[in-house]
């Protein structure tokens, strides 16, 4: 069947070349000419009663505007007035699935590239002022602090984790270190009934939602209060009071089911969207290119997020693509995309806000690209010096940074002071430590949780295989983690 | 939503009538008045038509699914259920597959379709490392149980390397996910809409062969047949046979033919493939001390090997005869060689052992067993002159 599709539209083809070279050469006759859908509108349109279709298995997608009319592919042969039409052949085109293509003798090939790169919409300048005309999404100042005293949480929990793990407290860790602004601005700008199917480098989103200290502690600590009983290592958070998807390592199997997900808020007609993040490494899988096509194909409200953070562990972006970023890829997927300075708090925030507006409203996906700088290791696991300058890594440590420049807007509006900086910073640091002392001491979850939830139910195999394991653990409990309960 | 269980059904052997039909009526099914001849791909069709009108939170969709499907399972649905809930994707099988995933994960029935299991592996990161992970790395917070992926599989006639292929083998890898495969018409409808209720995400393997060969009474109205439970479709005291979805007819004329020479098979459809039924197959092995697998993927790592395995494990003294496999084999899936690939009723008949255990009862102390390496260690030898009722490897 494939195959005599295939088949069917080469032949198609084939005769819309032959029709274009006619053109080309502008001997076409009149019969052809006169007989050219002046007109745009194909595949997805409604098919009207009385449209003409033309003939092959899929013919119905090249249907033609009015009825009664027919694209003919092959020009009559009482062909007259060669040279009448020569004027009208770049007005002309061919009606073809996605519109109306018009026809030009300019043998014109697209750039690869345009003259100008995507520029950046940014509202704060370095300094943290407000860069004269800019379209700014209003914050309150309740909402600004919070925004604020958010990147800072994130911030200080990020040193604090970072050096559990360097003390062996934890297994690993992953810091969110310079990208602060693009989890905490974005979460702000969402609701709590939109879903969220993140990454890794998104904690934010969770704090903003109401994630305490200690959920993240228990995650990383993998303790019994952990929601994810001590399956997966740190940083791999869920939460669904939250509506935050768990989040798996894979990179970018979540965008397509984002997608998925959209499509069901759409059926049920919520006044929400799926965001879904991902890293500039993310956007080569396949499943980059899959949610892209199946969101804009299925007309689906997600907001996809790309933290173009320059690295993907030690890949550079210069070799992960080719093309102007992230942005650009969205108008080949039929896509509205816009390219945000990511270490700008308010800019986020107002990017975010309209994409939700749009992608909600208009039912369709946004694409975003954050442009950022992963200032910490790609994890514990990685010594990011060893690829690049610590000169790069401290100019956007301090120069760039997102907290610091946002806190010069919210201190210049009189919403912070010295004072509380330092009070905040001292009782975050207090409350993560509490949270990690906690965490370290609550005990593991119980063994049977290694068994459950594989199925819903409790097959024979996991029953007697879980029988089994606790036969040897009964005769060599020195041999197993004593802080497991059994 | 009550899972309506059968008993074991009983086989009428349709031979002569199909060649491809390995019937599953029982007086329950069939007494139905409602009851029609159907091929399987209609029966698939009615299965998606009661999935479809019983629950709204259910979708269809994959490659040209919209106007009836490439094997026409879909079709009439897009009409009856309109464009929303029955659609095309585009060509992208990972997408499909991810798209189904979000969708189930937010409460939904999302039946995807593949178009054959040949392309399935584009998709196979979304099975193994989301779909069947998705309950377990949550903590069952989130489940993308909702989700079953069809494919149709295995030989077709002319099907060569990328329309014929069984990969079953390694999905039945993957804990978190169920692999269910059916034989005929009724089984199809019963499994599948049993798949599209389970609560957990199913792979659903179709016998592509078998979509238009084989015909049997199905009732019309909605049924479910249970998973992880084999059925015995024909009872023997010879010899087991073990199988799944399209093989079960071939393994039926085997059956029917070492009958003529006086061998008794029992013989078995293991419908679900993992999490699978060893129970009636370790009971059905006890009692006629020797089994044959056979399926059309690769004999080598196929799930005749799992099986084998399992089975040595917990009836090593009650087999008489070293279990047999009867696979494809370990070739790419061949276009004018299909038939000698393939794992038919002669290669069953030559696997049966010759002179032999089977034709004439013999003591059992007699019978032929596999020969142990010498360098076996001692705990896996029973003792001398003890009947043994259980040891450390779980024999009883």
């Amino acid at each position: 069947m494939a195959h005599l599709i295939s088949k069917s539209r080469r032949l198609l083809e084939k005769r819309i070349l032959f029709s274009a070279i006619l053109d080309g050469r502008s001997k076409v006759s009149s019969v052809f000419q006169s007989r050219m859908i002046p007109a745009a509108g194909f595949c997805g349109g409604k098919l009207e009663a009385g449209d003409t279709i033309l003939v092959g298995p899929r013919g119905g997608r090249f249907k033609s505007i009015k009825s009664g009319e027919q694209v003919q592919f092959f020009p009559s042969s009482s062909s007259s007035d060669e040279d009448d039409h020569h004027d009208d052949d770049i007005t002309e085109g061919l009606d073809f699935p996605g519109g109306r293509v018009t026809f030009t003798p300019q043998k014109s090939f697209i750039s690869e590239s345009s003259a100008k790169r995507v520029p950046c919409y940014r509202v704060l300048d370095d300094d943290g002022y407000i860069i004269r005309g800019s379209e700014i999404e209003q914050v309150s100042k309740e909402v600004a602090v919070k925004m604020y005293t958010g990147m800072v949480t994130i911030q200080t929990m990020d040193n604090i984790f970072y050096e559990a793990q360097r003390q062996g407290r934890i297994s690993f860790y992953l810091t969110s270190s310079g990208e602060e602004a693009i989890g905490i601005a974005s979460a702000a700008a969402l609701m709590p009934d939109d879903v969220v199917l993140p990454q890794y480098r998104e904690p934010g989103v969770l704090l903003w939602r109401g994630f305490t200290l200690q959920e993240f502690a228990n995650q990383c600590f993998g303790n019994k209060q952990d929601y994810g009983k001590g399956r997966q290592m740190p940083i791999h958070y869920g939460s669904k009071k939250h509506n935050y998807m768990t989040i798996s390592s894979p990179i970018a199997t979540q965008l397509p089911q984002a997608a998925g997900a959209a499509y069901s808020l759409k059926m049920d007609k919520k006044e929400a969207c799926v965001v879904a993040y991902t890293g500039d490494g993310g956007t080569s899988e396949g499943d980059f290119h899959a949610a892209l096509n199946f969101a804009a194909v299925m007309e689906v409200p997600v907001v996809f997020i790309c933290r173009n953070n320059g690295w993907a562990i030690s890949t550079p972006t210069t070799e992960q693509f080719r093309s102007d970023g992230i942005v650009v890829r969205g108008q080949a997927y039929g896509i509205r995309s816009i390219r945000v300075d990511g270490n700008d708090a308010l800019a986020v925030y107002g990017a975010i806000s309209t994409a939700r507006k749009m992608a909600i409203s208009e039912k369709k996906p946004i694409l975003v690209e954050a442009l950022t700088y992963r200032v910490g290791h790609h994890s514990t696991s990685d010594d990011s010096t060893k690829y690049r300058t610590v000169n790069e890594i401290e100019h956007w440590k301090t120069a760039r940074s997102p907290i610091a420049r946002y806190r010069k807007w919210v201190q210049r509006n009189g919403w912070w002071s010295d004072e509380a900086e330092s009070q905040l910073r001292g009782d975050i640091r207090k409350q993560v430590l509490q949270a990690i002392q906690l965490a370290d001491r609550t005990e593991k979850p119980p063994l049977e949780q290694l068994f459950t939830d594989v199925y819903e139910d409790f097959p024979s195999n996991l029953r007697e295989q879980e029988k089994s394991l606790r036969e040897t653990i009964r005769r060599h409990p020195q041999d197993y983690p004593p802080d497991v309960p059994v | 939503m009550a899972l309506r269980k059968f008993g074991r059904l009983s086989l009428i052997s349709r031979i002569g009538k199909r060649d491809f039909s390995i019937a599953s009526t029982s007086e329950g099914l069939i007494e139905k008045a409602d009851s029609k001849s159907i091929n399987l791909f209609t029966a698939v069709n009615q299965a998606l038509h009661i999935a479809l009108e019983t629950d709204s939170r259910s979708y269809v969709f994959g490659e040209d699914v919209s106007f009836g499907g490439v094997f026409r399972c879909t079709t009439g649905l897009a009409e009856r259920f309109g464009k929303k809930r029955v659609f095309n994707t585009p060509l992208c099988e990972q997408g499909i597959v991810g798209f189904a995933i979000g969708l189930a994960a937010m409460g939904n029935r999302a039946i995807a379709e593949i178009q054959f299991a040949d392309y399935i592996f584009p998709a196979f990161d979304q099975i193994v490392n989301e779909a069947a992970k998705f309950r377990y790395r949550s903590g069952n917070q989130f489940n993308c149980g909702g989700l079953t992926i069809r494919a149709p599989y295995g030989a077709v006639g002319h099907g060569g390397h990328y329309h014929s292929q069984s990969p079953e083998a390694f999905f039945c890898h993957v804990p978190g996910i169920k692999v269910v495969i059916p034989r005929s018409p009724q089984q199809a409808k019963g499994l599948l809409l049993s798949s599209i209720r389970d609560p957990n995400p199913v792979v659903f393997f179709e016998p592509k062969w078998l979509y238009r060969l084989a015909v049997e009474e199905v009732p019309e109205d909605d049924y479910m047949l249970p998973l992880s439970e084999a059925e015995v479709i024909r009872e023997g005291s010879d010899i087991t046979l073990v199988g799944w979805g399209a093989q079960l007819s071939v393994m039926e004329q085997a059956c029917i033919e070492a009958e003529k020479d006086g061998i008794s098979c029992e013989l078995i459809d293991l419908k679900t493939l993992i999490p699978w039924d060893k129970e009636t197959v370790v009971a059905s092995v006890r009692k006629t001390g020797r089994l044959l697998v056979s399926h059309e993927a690769p004999i080598t790592a196929g799930f005749g090997a799992e099986i084998s395995a399992s089975i040595i494990e917990r009836c090593f003294l009650q087999l008489e005869a070293p279990v047999a496999r009867v696979c494809g084999l370990d070739t790419p899936f061949p276009l004018v060689f299909e038939p000698f690939y393939m794992p038919t009723k002669n290669k069953r008949m030559i696997s049966f052992p010759k002179g032999s255990v089977l034709r004439t009862k013999v003591h059992p102390h007699l019978a032929i067993s596999p020969p142990l390496p010498a360098e076996m260690p001692p705990l896996f030898l029973p003792p001398k002159n003890k009947k043994v009722v259980g040891t450390k490897l779980g024999f009883s």
